[in-house]
């Protein structure tokens, strides 16, 4: 199954819409609560991201038997050091981004904490893209 | 404890979930930041937050929090209401500090996540 949805960045009102549906989806689909909290809260840390650091961007999701793909592309300022933004409490999240409860640098070590697979790509001044995968069957 | 002892000890209001009122609470967890609340993987968990706007009850949809105490008197708006509805999550307004409704919910037996 493919899904594909788009973020708006700066759109706090918006944001988790697309995490939300997937959890839907999922649930319909009797996955392992365990694994949708994961993979729901991998997708909303994600999602977050995009409405505050970058400018716009689209969610793919491809869900088979084996696992769940998960690819978030963004138009924004890119990230200039990975594994420095990998790193717990690292964030240059803005003021108003902190007072939506955000910004205090958990969110991509959190991603990796609840997924099997991780990969952040990243051109300056043109975009990121975070690729994550949740297998089903372990 | 259920619910209804909780509203009771914190003298609070229910402004959503009224039909869960016999759910029973038992770990607790208490931030400002969605940041740390997305790092607990306990399920069923209720929230003690100062934080009143949308994203408080999107993250605790994504997180399995089902029951959320505003404290320092922070009011649900209509927006979240509706979202914490369509979710089954309990809102519950409080007027006293997180502090004081921590404090209240720990020595009546409610358990810390770590
Ligand atoms: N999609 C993105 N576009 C541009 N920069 C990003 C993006 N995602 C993350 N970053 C950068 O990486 C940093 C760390 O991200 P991370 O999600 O770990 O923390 P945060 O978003 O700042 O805070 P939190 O996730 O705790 O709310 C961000 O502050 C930002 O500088
Ligand atoms: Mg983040």
């Amino acid at each position: 199954m493919h899904f594909e949805f788009n973020i708006e960045g700066g759109n706090f009102s918006k944001a988790g819409t697309a995490s939300s549906q997937l959890k839907k989806i999922l649930k319909q689909l009797n996955v392992d609560p365990k694994v949708i909290k994961r993979v729901v809260v991998a997708l909303y840390e994600a999602e977050v991201n995009v409405v505050a650091h970058a400018y716009t961007g689209q969610i793919f999701i491809d869900i088979d038997t084996n696992k769940i793909e998960i690819k978030l592309v963004d138009e924004g300022p890119g990230i200039p050091n990975i594994e420095l933004a990998m790193q717990q409490g690292y964030s240059t999240a803005s003021p108003a981004v902190r007072e939506m409860g955000f910004g205090a640098g958990m969110g991509l070590p959190n991603i990796k904490n609840n997924t099997d697979e991780l990969h952040v790509a990243s051109e300056v001044g043109k975009g990121t893209t975070v690729k994550m995968a949740i297998f089903l069957i372990s | 404890m259920k619910i209804k002892e909780v509203v009771n000890l914190l003298n609070a209001k229910i402004v959503s979930g009224e039909y869960l009122l016999d759910t029973e609470a038992e770990f607790v967890f208490a931030s400002d930041l969605m940041s740390d609340v997305l790092t607990i993987e306990k399920d069923n968990l209720m929230l003690i937050t100062g934080l009143a706007n949308l994203q408080t009850i999107r993250t605790s949809e994504m997180s399995d929090i089902n029951k959320i105490i505003f404290v320092r008197k922070k009011k649900a708006t209509d927006e979240m209401i509706q979202l914490a509805v369509e979710n089954d999550i309990i809102l519950i307004e409080c007027d006293y500090s997180m502090f004081k409704t921590a404090g209240i919910l720990y020595q009546s037996g409610l358990k810390p996540v770590y």
